[in-house]
């Protein structure tokens, strides 16, 4: 098919297939980096937590007035809990992965560096291995002996006691990885406050921190440190998925029973939290996939609008190619051809468009660059869509019978 | 000549059904989504107390030791405890107010309802007349119940009529974390938005319920919610925060005019050189005077997302109106016969370009209705999301007006080029050619 005649009919619309470059262009553009930012909010969506997610359950309670026998009634609480039917595991933990709420600090190799080597969360809580299911990779897990209270933690803070602070210390494979690159971890020692050494004793596969996931999502440690309830800690219980909700009201049953002067804050399973941590993300996905259908219809409808104004204005030269003995395919060809022409140019000028839109998001949001694969995925949605658009009012051309030639307008 | 105009373009456009419908769904859609997003985006940005909030700041100093020191770094978004009470004490300006949020237990005397935890604001008295607060029933507390650290509370609205039916409380009992409290003071509607004295429970959280003094809350021990950050060996145990090398406090000060504001600041910065020189603040002064809406711009309280959400329908309302202007260009030229008639009897160019400009407007006024309709709609799919500025999306008076001008405005900047197009032709040509 000779393309010439097309873009010399073209070049006498030169506004009006200007728009419809334009309106492409744009759209590929935008849509492109749409389809982008959903990859990126799914990929978030997507992060492993290196916990046995569908196992566990949460409680989160309050005291009413202060409790100075906390840690009695805490190990009380926890046996309770312990108790209940088909609790595997039970622990208090300072904070839950993807929960919202988190204690980070500084690491530093060397207490006299000037800026801190990297930043992660803190996890305390007995059990926290094996209730929450996080894999040992390496080392060893703490021993009974090696852990403190935290209140006794905190006025040893005050009084500069060091035998109630902990030395040993399990730190995560991503943080390992940052803080000692190709070396084993085994043994070495990371600062936390600058004036206290902790030896890393064990190297997990991964746990996921509270909140802050985009300062490194693993980026987690485990101290030694027993816990009594206190404001925002939680109870976590391990049980079988399909048991998880008959577990939740037994415990908070059982909790009820043993002091029923507290006030129940938050209750759940994990994956609701998992669920409830990304829900802005998944909204903004749903946003993002609204506007590139609406993009699409509305360019497509442009399509076929001006694509069923050129068929009506060209009836007669139509017929007129039909009667000099051109086929029914032939004019379907021609329309397409136009189409595929008009689309290719919108696709190039998209590109480059795509491309700024993209600088601009890198610039203001702090998005990665596009990768090139998303080019050809665009362009092959647009090549699809115009075909669709313009499939249309090109079958109506082709209907055009070669009698219209012989009549005067 | 304008009820002439609008009945011919009324006509034109109802001879072509399919091409004015497609006109009017991409500027209604463009128009939907683009009102949808900048009435969220203008709700979220708003200015939390108009006509106040230019003389209310909130200082910044930086007490921090050395470590990670960088020069030219912005000083920490809350001040400690010492810091706090000296700023307050020295009462350098017209009115100030040192404060944190926190939750409290609230055990109800009546049985029918259980003890819950209510969102709580621990400051001083300042405060309620200097962000100008309304009370229904009796008043705040003075200097007196801060420095004696009284056993008063002032509720909101909410749990008046939760737990009292919404009768006059005052000189009630209300009992918080085991400890008896005097109601003194039942406010009226206040509901700054966004919640900017304290940012730190979410920045377009709800309202706090209870009201009480920071020092009272201290000897209660009372549990503070929200940030604490601390330095070298500071730790955030509750109990020893007034000693901690931690900040956690929120301070708010008025400063009528702007000589008592740069006043203010050399105050902040010849306290800072004080501490240094005295071995407290290792880091040289860094000082931050910022009023309310310079306050909430820093601390980037809207949302990422929702101004990527603008920026976004933007960008849709562009590709409607492109493909608005080409659909009007098509739709104009196909009348080219008939203008070069018109020409010909003698209509003079400006007439037509009235009469093509009046029909864009007519699809301008009719995307636009359907537009504000579709954003109304578009708002209350943002109220179902769960977010915590969900309920706040409703649309006022001047978004409304700016709903028809932009829809009203971009069709006519679509009907511009065609109109002007097509009222160029020669009307010869047109005649020959027919």
């Amino acid at each position: 098919m000779d393309i010439k005649p097309i873009l010399a009919t073209l070049g006498r619309h030169k506004f009006t297939v200007f728009l419809l470059i334009a309106q492409i262009a744009l759209t590929c553009a935008i849509v492109c980096n749409a389809i982008f930012l959903i990859s990126q909010r799914l990929e978030r969506m997507a992060i492993p937590s290196y916990i046995a997610e569908h196992e566990l359950v949460y409680l989160q309670l309050a005291f009413i007035g202060a409790r100075p026998d906390a840690m009695a009634r805490t190990e009380a609480d926890l046996a309770g809990l312990r108790e209940v039917q088909g609790v595997k595991s039970a622990m208090i933990i300072d904070h839950l992965p993807m929960s919202g709420s988190s204690s980070n600090s500084s690491l530093w190799l060397d207490p006299a560096q000037q800026m801190e080597t990297m930043d992660a969360t803190q996890y305390f809580g007995e059990n926290l291995l094996s209730t929450l299911g996080v894999q040992l990779e390496a080392g060893r897990a703490f021993n009974p002996e090696e852990y403190r209270d935290l209140d006794k933690i905190d006025k040893a803070l005050q009084t500069g006691d060091m035998k109630e602070i902990p030395t040993s210390v399990l730190i995560t494979r991503a943080v390992a990885d940052r803080l000692w690159p190709g070396q084993n971890p085994l043994g070495k020692q990371v600062y936390i406050g600058r004036n206290f050494a902790l030896t890393v004793v064990g190297v997990v596969k991964g746990l996921v921190r509270p909140n802050l996931l985009e300062r490194g999502a693993q980026y987690s440690l485990i101290h030694p440190v027993r816990l009594s309830m206190s404001a925002g800690s939680y109870y976590v219980l391990r049980c079988d998925p399909k048991d998880r909700e008959r577990v939740l009201k037994a415990a908070l049953a059982k909790l009820n029973a043993l002091d029923p002067n507290r006030i129940v804050l938050d209750s759940g399973t994990w994956d609701q939290m998992r669920y409830n941590f990304f829900r802005n993300d998944r909204a903004m996905a749903g946003i993002l996939m609204g506007v590139c259908l609406a993009l699409l219809v509305v360019t497509a409808l442009g399509i076929v609008g001006l694509a069923s104004f050129w068929v009506s204005q060209r009836n007669r030269s139509i017929g007129v190619r039909r009667a000099l003995g051109a086929t029914r395919g032939h004019i379907l060809t021609y329309f397409q051809t136009e189409n595929f022409l008009l689309t290719t140019f919108g696709i190039v000028l998209g590109m480059v468009l795509a491309y700024g839109i993209n600088l601009f998001l890198i610039v203001h949001y702090e998005l990665p660059r596009l990768p090139l694969t998303y080019l050809p995925v665009g362009a092959m949605l647009l090549w699809c869509l115009g075909q669709a658009a313009v499939l249309g009012p090109a079958l109506r051309a082709a209907a055009v019978p070669p009698v219209v030639a012989t009549r005067s307008v | 000549m304008f009820g002439y105009y609008l009945d011919m373009a009324v006509r034109s456009l109802r001879r072509n059904k399919v091409l004015t419908g497609l006109m009017v769904l991409a500027i209604a859609m463009g128009i939907g989504a683009s009102m949808t997003t900048l009435t969220v985006l203008h709700v979220l940005s708003g200015d939390p107390l108009p006509g106040r909030s230019a003389s209310l700041y909130y200082p910044q100093i930086d007490p921090r030791d050395m470590a990670d020191y960088e020069p030219n770094v912005e000083p920490p978004d809350q001040v400690s405890w010492i810091d706090g009470m000296y700023l307050l004490h020295a009462k350098r300006a017209t009115r100030q107010a040192l404060m944190t949020g926190g939750m409290v237990p609230l055990q109800p005397a009546q049985s029918s309802i259980y003890p819950f935890h209510a969102m709580a604001l621990y400051t001083s008295a300042d405060f309620f007349p200097m962000f100008d607060v309304p009370f229904q029933y009796g008043n705040a507390w003075g200097s007196i119940e801060d420095d004696s650290k009284a056993r008063v509370v002032v509720i909101s609205a909410k749990l008046n009529d939760k737990l009292f039916g919404g009768q006059n409380s005052v000189g009630k009992t209300l009992r918080l974390q085991e400890t008896a409290f005097r109601i003194i003071g039942v406010l009226g509607a206040w509901h700054p938005q966004p919640h900017f004295y304290q940012i730190y429970m979410g920045s377009y959280a709800d309202d706090e319920d209870i009201f009480l003094p920071l020092s009272t809350s201290r000897d209660v021990r009372m549990d503070h919610a929200g940030n604490t950050d601390c330095w070298g060996n500071g730790g955030g145990d509750n109990n020893t925060l007034e000693h901690a090398s931690c900040v956690w406090l929120q301070f708010w000060v008025q400063l009528d005019t702007p000589q008592q504001a740069a006043a203010y600041q050399d105050f902040l910065v010849h306290y800072s050189q004080e501490q240094h020189a005295a071995g407290r603040f290792l880091r040289p002064p860094n000082v931050r005077l910022r009023n309310v809406m310079q306050w909430l711009d820093y601390q980037q309280v809207v949302p990422s997302d929702t101004r990527l959400q603008v920026w976004l329908a933007l960008g849709f309302l562009v590709v409607c109106l492109v493909n608005t202007v080409g659909l009007m260009l098509s739709k104009f030229m196909r009348r080219a016969g008939e203008l070069g008639v018109r020409r010909a009897l003698g209509a003079s160019q400006r007439a037509l370009f009235g009469q093509l400009l009046m029909e864009s407007g007519v699809v301008g006024v009719v995307g636009g209705t359907l537009g504000l309709l579709l954003a109304l709609f578009g708002l209350w799919l943002v109220r179902q999301q769960p977010t915590d500025y969900a309920r706040l999306a409703h649309m006022d008076s001047s978004m409304l007006l700016t709903t028809f001008g932009l829809a009203v405005c971009a069709s006519l900047l679509a009907g511009l080029l065609p109109a002007w197009r097509a009222c160029r032709i020669t009307p010869a040509l047109q005649l020959k050619a027919n």
